[in-house]
């Protein structure tokens, strides 16, 4: 048994409001499933359980602002979990053998042969959800269309899912969130988060700066090119393109991937890039986008896609709040040309792209229009020094002039 | 039939008859054709079908023979490859099988086997079907087994225009051609052009459009598929019907149409269930259109019985009007 | 789907991914990325919402097409055959 608690979501959080539980007593959980929603100053935090097993019980009302660290539910862990029911089911009078459980020491069963006892029932795992029946129409439509199957009532036969069923619920209107639930971001309170990491990082680590600018033509041919045989969904924008960089030169440049803490760098094999996302309104998150060094432009894209949507809605999860191990920031093609930002600790350093402009630019002697965008570093100079930044910049420089193999 | 109005310049005519003047205008048109069968000279035809030819072009251009399917089927082959346009007549499929040999071994290879150095253009019709109770040996339907063979090409006429047109066609093929006259279809009545001739025999027909469910048919189960349509459509469901008309090589593209707008298909088939002409045209649909179907395809086939002697039985064991009604209202999930 | 239509299908898609503004209040004639407050991924949002929607393909050449409200109902017309001319 052990307790679901409260998580903390950065050093500065001393408590936080439980406002929805996405789980109830007896379903089953598994490690990374969102299992709550907890309010914070960063807004509304989806937060993940680190067990595997059966929630057993709630120990929190909805609503109640609680300190970290307070029990919030109770989980049965596997082993003990599947155990149990079995044991239950049994009569006390008859002789069972247990089934072996992890948990449970083994039984002191002779080698002598057994007498004929049932087998261990399987019927303890928890049922496998029906697969959804879907025609082969209505699932191709439902892929070009991305809709997801699960939101669609079948009309055909044995209920299932036809090709008019997915056209409909296509043509519904967008749902401007994708839950009722609206959780509201407080701006104010996040206004005094920014405010309190971003002094402590200027208040604490001695930045140094570098700019670089880039051709980044090849990647706009590429795209044009790429995206021309894509169905919008799955068109990529340069943002994926520079991210990507980023990722695979903070995987060849350990000095800029990992946490400054307690007077000792310690860098990240893993690459979790922190994506700078404006919200509507004034404010900014930058929560993780986890492995981007690992991840294929589409699926970068896509997972981007998805944070930027659920940040700005307010649905941050947990282990995207403290995970980043460097942030990019950009203020995309309304920006300026140069950026430069401030590092979010206990991070290292963070890469800014500017706007992509077309500048004259000479190739091969010859001077001709070319789309320029300036790459800036902001690093912490406690760890680094202006070298490995220049490298580490110009590795960025070089990644973007070969799009197809990012 | 599309022509329901009497418009100058049709016909009140039957099945039966149109066969008829199909066969009477083939052997005026060509000196080279004649009719051969069983009774088919003084008795008429088992079905009335070659009624009065004889008298009209005497015994040299219409021909009875022995009761021997294999021998005078042979006589047809032979005459084909000589330069001859022979119409072999033999009486229901049944009965067809006496002449298997000569037609999958013989008609069906030859062209292969010489090199092609011969051919046999030769046209073979049978009555097929049931309906007429004469019982488990005069009433299968066995033109899906026909439809397997390569090197010939197997039509279904299901309407006055083709039963009329399809011969003529059949007859410039360079190769053998079986058509297949369902027992129940002679009597049907109707208009038809007063010079209704020749049709293709490579494309399928849709014989009424509509968009929810494709009911896919030939043959005898055309009128009993159009019933069918008729009283979905009073309960809302357009059904699209298609008469396949050539049962070998089969007109996929029509087909495919079809199942890619209604995105359902039901296939009628009087021929028994396991390895049918259902199955065939089932599993063109599986490789052809998988991702546009929104349901499992449907097949209304015979039972898998001999065809019973009793009314009542043999009624009960071939595809009707409720049974279509019923497989389409499943296709759309509303069985 | 007529003209009024269109043009509620498309300022609601709008209004989804930029809720606090007033569509109606909104230049028809003006870049919307500067009058609503919207970047590239807002844009590509909107693109595949009304894709979804309408069913019709947008390719991403036609972007500058659709950049002014105008431009962007007049372009929907147009894909689905009901434009004025």
């Amino acid at each position: 048994m052990v307790d679901f608690r409260m998580p903390s979501l950065g050093a500065d959080m001393e408590a936080g409001t439980l406002v929805e539980w996405l789980v109830k007593p007896g379903d089953w959980v598994k490690r990374g499933d969102i299992v709550a929603v907890v309010e914070t100053q960063k807004g509304a935090i989806e937060i993940e359980t680190f067990e595997t097993g059966q929630v057993e019980g709630i120990l929190v009302e909805l609503n109640s602002k609680v300190p970290v660290g307070t029990p919030l539910a109770r989980i049965r862990t596997e082993g003990e979990a599947k155990a149990a029911p079995v044991a239950a089911l049994s009569p006390a009078a008859a002789p069972v053998i247990s089934p072996p459980a992890p948990a449970a020491a083994p039984p002191a069963i002779p080698p002598a042969p057994a007498p004929v006892a049932p087998p261990p029932s399987p019927a303890v795992a928890p049922a496998a959800p029906a697969r959804t029946r879907i025609s082969p129409a209505a699932r191709r439509l439902a892929e070009a269309r991305s809709v997801d199957p699960a939101t669609v009532t079948g009309s055909g036969p044995g209920g299932a899912i036809t090709y008019a069923d997915v056209a409909r619920r296509a043509a519904e209107p967008t749902p401007s969130s994708e839950r009722k639930r609206a959780p509201t971001l407080d701006l104010d309170a996040m206004r005094t988060a920014i405010a309190a990491a971003m002094a402590r990082s200027k208040r604490e680590i001695p930045h140094y700066y570098l700019a670089h600018q880039v051709d980044v033509t090849a990647c706009e041919h590429w795209l044009s090119q790429k995206n021309a045989a894509l169905p919008p969904d799955n068109r990529l924008l340069i943002g994926a393109l520079t991210l990507k960089a980023t990722a695979l030169a903070a995987h060849s440049f350990p000095a800029f991937n990992g946490f400054y803490r307690d007077n000792k760098y310690e860098p990240s094999e893993a690459v979790h890039v922190g994506v700078a996302i404006a919200i509507r309104g004034g404010g900014l998150a930058a929560p993780a986008l986890h492995d981007a060094d690992q991840l294929s432009l589409d699926d970068l894209m896509s997972r981007m896609r998805d944070l930027v949507q659920r940040t700005r809605a307010g649905r941050i999860r947990s282990s995207e709040i403290s995970d980043s191990t460097i942030t990019v920031t950009s203020l995309g093609e309304r920006g300026v040309e140069t950026l430069y930002g401030i590092i979010y600790p206990p991070q290292v350093a963070i890469v800014g792209f500017g706007k992509v402009l077309v500048r004259p630019w000479v190739v091969d002697g010859a001077i001709g229009p070319r789309s320029v965008i300036t790459i800036t570093l902001s690093a912490d100079h406690r760890v680094s020094d202006g070298h490995a930044g220049a490298l580490f910049l110009t590795e960025i420089g070089k990644l973007l002039q070969e799009p197809d193999k990012l | 039939m599309q022509q329901e109005a009497l418009q100058q310049g049709t016909i009140d005519t039957s099945y039966r008859e149109a066969v008829r003047q199909a066969i009477r205008d083939a052997i005026m048109r060509d000196e080279r054709v004649f009719l051969m069968g069983e009774d088919v000279g003084r008795y008429g035809g088992c079905y009335a079908v070659s009624k009065g030819l004889l008298a009209e072009f005497g015994p040299e251009r219409i021909r009875d023979t022995p009761l021997s399917e294999s021998g005078f089927t042979g006589a047809g082959i032979g005459a084909a490859m000589a330069g001859l346009r022979p119409i072999v007549e033999l009486m229901t499929v049944n009965f067809s099988l006496l002449a298997l040999d000569q037609i999958l071994n013989t008609a069906a290879t030859v062209r292969h086997m010489s090199g092609n150095q011969f051919g046999v253009p030769l046209v073979i019709r049978m009555a097929t079907g049931a309906g007429r109770q004469l019982a488990a040996q005069h009433s299968h339907s066995l033109e899906g087994w026909y439809a397997h063979i390569p090197g010939i090409k197997v039509l279904a006429p299901a309407t006055l225009e083709d039963a009329r047109g399809m011969l003529w066609t059949a007859l410039q093929d360079p190769d053998p051609v079986l058509i297949f006259e369902n027992v129940m279809l002679y009597n049907i009545t109707g208009n038809l052009a007063a010079d209704a001739g020749p049709v293709n025999i490579d494309k399928a027909a849709v014989r009424r459009p509509g968009r929810d469910v494709s009911l896919i048919t030939y043959g005898g189960s055309l009128w009993k598929t159009l019933e069918a349509a008729t009283a979905l459509a009073a309960e809302g469901i357009e059904a699209e019907v298609i008469d396949l008309r050539s049962l070998r090589p089969l007109d996929d593209a029509t087909i495919m149409t079809s199942v890619t707008k209604t995105r359902r298909a039901v296939i009628i088939d009087e021929g028994w269930r396991s390895g049918s002409l259902a199955a065939e045209v089932a599993m063109r649909i599986v490789e052809q259109a998988f991702w546009e179907l929104d349901a499992p395809i449907g097949r209304v086939c015979s039972e898998e019985v001999p065809i019973p002697y009793p009314r009542h039985l043999e009624n009960a064991a071939i595809p009707q009007a409720p049974k279509i009604i019923a497989a389409a209202k499943a296709a759309l999930g509303r069985a | 789907m007529n003209d009024i239509d269109i043009r509620k299908v498309v300022q609601e898609e709008l209004n989804n991914i930029a809720p606090e503004v007033d569509m109606a209040g909104v230049d028809p004639k003006a870049d919307l990325r500067e009058a609503i407050d919207i970047d590239s991924m807002d844009f590509l949002n909107f693109i595949t919402a009304i894709h979804h929607r309408l069913g019709i393909d947008i390719p991403e050449i036609d972007y500058p097409k659709l950049i002014t409200l105008d431009g962007a109902i007049g372009y929907v017309e147009a894909k689905l055959g009901l434009g004025k001319t």
